[in-house]
């Protein structure tokens, strides 16, 4: 085991743990934020820089700090290293800087995107944004393609995180779409339209930080705070079966996988828990699933200001 | 041409391209020696004592980028020749390539021998086709005359070298992205660690190398490192291909000894002969289009009034305030009619089109960059897109997976520093920014000297 000190707050890893997964393992704000690592999807990350966190102490053989910031979540840690996350200002303004670069050509049409509220980028912008733009041009846009009747593809909401193509890679047995052209034309595209189809390409919804690939099941039903999250289970051959229904009333309006604080899928018995097409798509009748109770989420987004106890709650609780 | 001719000595003879010329004048004595009667380990030490470092621009001694190798048992070992020329105002590995391929040929066979790899390839860029039927004709050739293959020279050592072109993007000239091309998928760079002298082409431990590198592994080999590093200054050693182009009498491809100044360099006879039409010189770019430009008063001299020479550390004197790099060696000089504005937004639009795209400052920055430059130079920017430059410069800086980030908004921030009022001016006179162009600038030498 090895020791790292993350924001003053001493940690010990097994060695080759990320500076990332240190902090995780600490928890609590000393998090850096991450939209492109996923830590179940082996290759993520390294490529959204909202991670960038300042080394202050190399080693203790050699405490050298580094002279750029490290992206926390491919950099592996070292005995005796000093990493400062919240506590660096220079972390803060180049995060900032970072959130600029993904918001100026974002469309900011969050008012009428699913994925508002559970949404990365959204909450990423809330702590690290500014309230003004100081891009005066046209943002960038796309035209739409149809990748299949299940998934929504809105490329202008794209922030290039390649989650979705790990997916394809590691979860399916081909993946049939991926990132055409490059700089800021770079695009999430299938090249054939309407190829997008496997029984596990669904997770492609869950894993996007931003609302570019949603459920075309759900689309413009509901606002998912005004959804109820149950923890479900169905018999399913292809899966676990073990998902999240969102209900409003008795009606299932959309099913999701078990995703953890860091909005990733969780680990059932060591294994992640993804879901297929037909859970997700399918099954949206009561009796399909076996509901066992109210599903805790635990983020700091607006799904869980309404139903759950917040800091703030806690907070005023307190100084009443 | 003053000064010794290490690489292009040859080069004016008639037919050099072919084996049998090559190898009358020379050719091919450093596989020989280097076989017959070196160990792979004697040529790295000969490589490091002739303290080379790479042409590519990064300017990492070769030698000690060859010690990283990893060598574990059992596991194939690849020399990547980085023949993916594409930074503006570089066009010396072209010429080495098109004029005399032996050469290089001649270099990746000793190179790869030092290195223990038996399969090596010429990663070249698509635009280049033409030179890669110069180069597969010339490595038949060598095949043809023993000099690749099985057994070279009788020495048991077995090479194949094959030339693979890429699509023509810029970024993979990076070393990490050049690996991700040739192995056929799309050419965004890799994370480093780790790096490729552990895990490169395949997973395999690879060294990638310039073109210009790996042709000086010749001299060295024949003359030895001792010899090779007498000539030069100090760390920068041997002779550098020198790129000359823009407003000069004679631009051209020149091999110079490191250590000429930079003046005798754009006014000596025996080089650029100065700047074409009489006019004054008003700006340079010392090392291709990503170092930061210099304006007239600090290229032939440092913040310090000493000479600027030709190396390494000169060029570099003086940090980002008053210095510049050496780079590839794409020496861009400007006479008093150019724009500074509009070369600044030209290489703007450039990064900007061949930015790859994966990491978010360097994507969103290199276009907002250029859409902001695209303001200024057409007479619609404000006061704040300066400003707003510099700060964008600082957010993609030192932020992105690979130095294409850095390459963007150095020459931008370099020119905003030096050329301030030029830019100032653009927003000032819209209308005659149009027609006519700044001019020279009054140069701030007191200021940039308080630096």
């Amino acid at each position: 085991m090895i020791k790292v000190t993350i924001d003053d707050i001493e940690v010990e890893v097994e060695p080759g743990t990320t500076i990332l997964n240190a902090a995780r393992q600490i928890g609590g704000e000393v998090v850096p934020p991450a939209m492109c690592y996923y830590s179940k999807l082996p290759g993520t990350g390294g490529k959204c820089r909202t991670c960038l966190v300042e080394v202050a102490a190399g080693s203790t053989a050699d405490p050298r700090p580094m002279p750029k910031l490290m992206a926390s979540c491919s950099t592996a840690v070292m005995d005796g290293m000093v990493v400062k996350n919240k506590t660096s200002q220079r972390v803060h303004d180049n995060r900032g800087g970072v959130v600029e670069f993904l918001l100026i050509n974002h469309p900011l049409d969050c008012p009428i995107c699913d994925q508002a509220g559970e949404c990365h980028l959204q909450d990423l912008g809330y702590e690290h944004g500014s309230a003004k733009t100081r891009y005066k041009e046209e943002r960038r846009t796309f035209d739409p393609i149809d990748i299949g009747n299940k998934i929504k593809l809105h490329m202008n909401r794209c922030i290039l995180c390649y989650r979705c193509v790990h997916v394809a890679n590691q979860l399916t047995d081909s993946r049939v779409h991926g990132v055409m052209h490059r700089g800021e034309h770079a695009e999430i595209s299938t090249y054939i339209e309407n190829a997008v189809e496997n029984d596990f390409s669904g997770n492609m919804i869950d894993v996007c930080p931003v609302g570019a690939l949603t459920d075309k099941t759900f689309r413009f039903k509901s606002r998912v705070w005004f959804l109820k999250p149950m923890e479900a289970e169905c018999s399913c051959t292809k899966c676990s079966g073990k998902a999240v229904v969102w209900m409003f009333g008795n009606e299932i309006y959309r099913v999701t996988a078990r995703k953890d604080k860091y909005g990733e899928v969780e680990n059932i018995e060591d294994k992640t828990a993804w879901i297929c097409n037909d859970c997700r798509f399918d099954k949206k009748d009561v009796s399909a699933w076996n509901i066992a109770g109210p599903r805790k989420i635990d983020r700091h987004s607006v799904i869980s200001q309404g139903k759950y106890a917040t800091k703030i709650d806690k907070g005023l609780n307190k100084i009443g | 041409m003053a000064g010794r001719q290490l690489l292009l000595e040859n080069v004016h003879i008639p037919g050099i391209e072919t084996f049998d010329v090559y190898r009358k004048n020379g050719g091919y004595a450093s596989v020989e020696k280097a076989l017959k009667k070196m160990t792979p380990d004697e040529v790295v030490e000969e490589v490091k004592k002739s303290g080379l470092r790479g042409r590519g621009g990064a300017g990492f001694p070769t030698g000690m980028k060859w010690s990283f190798l990893a060598k574990p048992d059992g596991v194939p070992r690849h020399l990547v020749c980085n023949a993916d020329e594409s930074e503006p105002g570089t066009f010396k590995d072209r010429y080495l390539m098109e004029k005399i391929p032996h050469l290089l040929i001649e270099g990746m066979i000793t190179s790869s021998y030092a290195l223990g790899a038996n399969l090596s390839f010429i990663y070249i860029r698509g635009e280049f086709m033409y030179i890669l039927h110069i180069l597969e004709k010339a490595i038949a050739e060598a095949y043809a005359n023993g000099m690749l293959g099985k057994n070279i020279m009788g020495s048991g050592f077995d090479l194949d070298l094959v030339v693979a072109p890429g699509g023509g993007a810029y970024i993979c000239g990076e070393e990490t992205a050049l690996l991700e091309s040739l192995e056929g998928k799309r050419g965004n760079p890799r994370m480093k660690p780790p790096f490729p002298a552990v895990k490169g082409l395949w997973g395999c431990p690879t060294v990638v190398n310039n073109v210009e590198s790996i042709a000086a592994v010749v001299p060295i080999v024949n003359d030895g490192g001792e010899e090779y590093a007498k000539i030069g200054i100090e760390r920068s050693t041997g002779t550098k291909l020198i790129s000359a182009s823009g407003n000069l009498v004679r631009p051209g491809v020149y091999e110079i000894e490191m250590g000429v100044s930079v003046e005798e360099f754009i006014y000596g006879d025996d080089y650029c002969r100065g700047i074409a039409n009489g006019k004054r010189m008003k700006a340079c770019i010392p090392g291709g289009s990503s170092v930061p430009i210099l304006p007239a008063h600090l290229v032939t001299k440092t913040a310090a009034g000493e000479n600027r020479l030709m190396t390494y550390e000169s060029l570099a004197d003086g940090g980002f305030a008053s210095g510049s790099m050496l780079g590839s060696g794409g020496f861009i000089v400007f006479d008093e009619d150019q724009c500074i504005v509009r070369n600044t937004y030209t290489f703007a639009r450039f990064y900007a089109h061949e930015s790859c795209g994966q990491c978010s400052p360097c994507r969103e920055g290199t276009g907002w960059m250029e859409k902001v430059l695209h303001r200024l130079e057409y007479g619609h920017g404000t006061m704040e897109d300066i400003s707003l430059l510099e700060e964008i410069n600082k957010k993609i800086e030192g932020n992105t997976i690979c130095p294409l980030g850095d390459a963007a908004a150095w020459p931008v921030a370099a020119a905003i520093r030096h050329f301030r009022e030029e830019f100032e001016w653009h927003v000032t006179h819209p209308a005659e920014a149009q027609t006519r162009n700044y001019g020279l600038i009054q140069p701030r030498v007191e200021e940039i000297k308080a630096l």
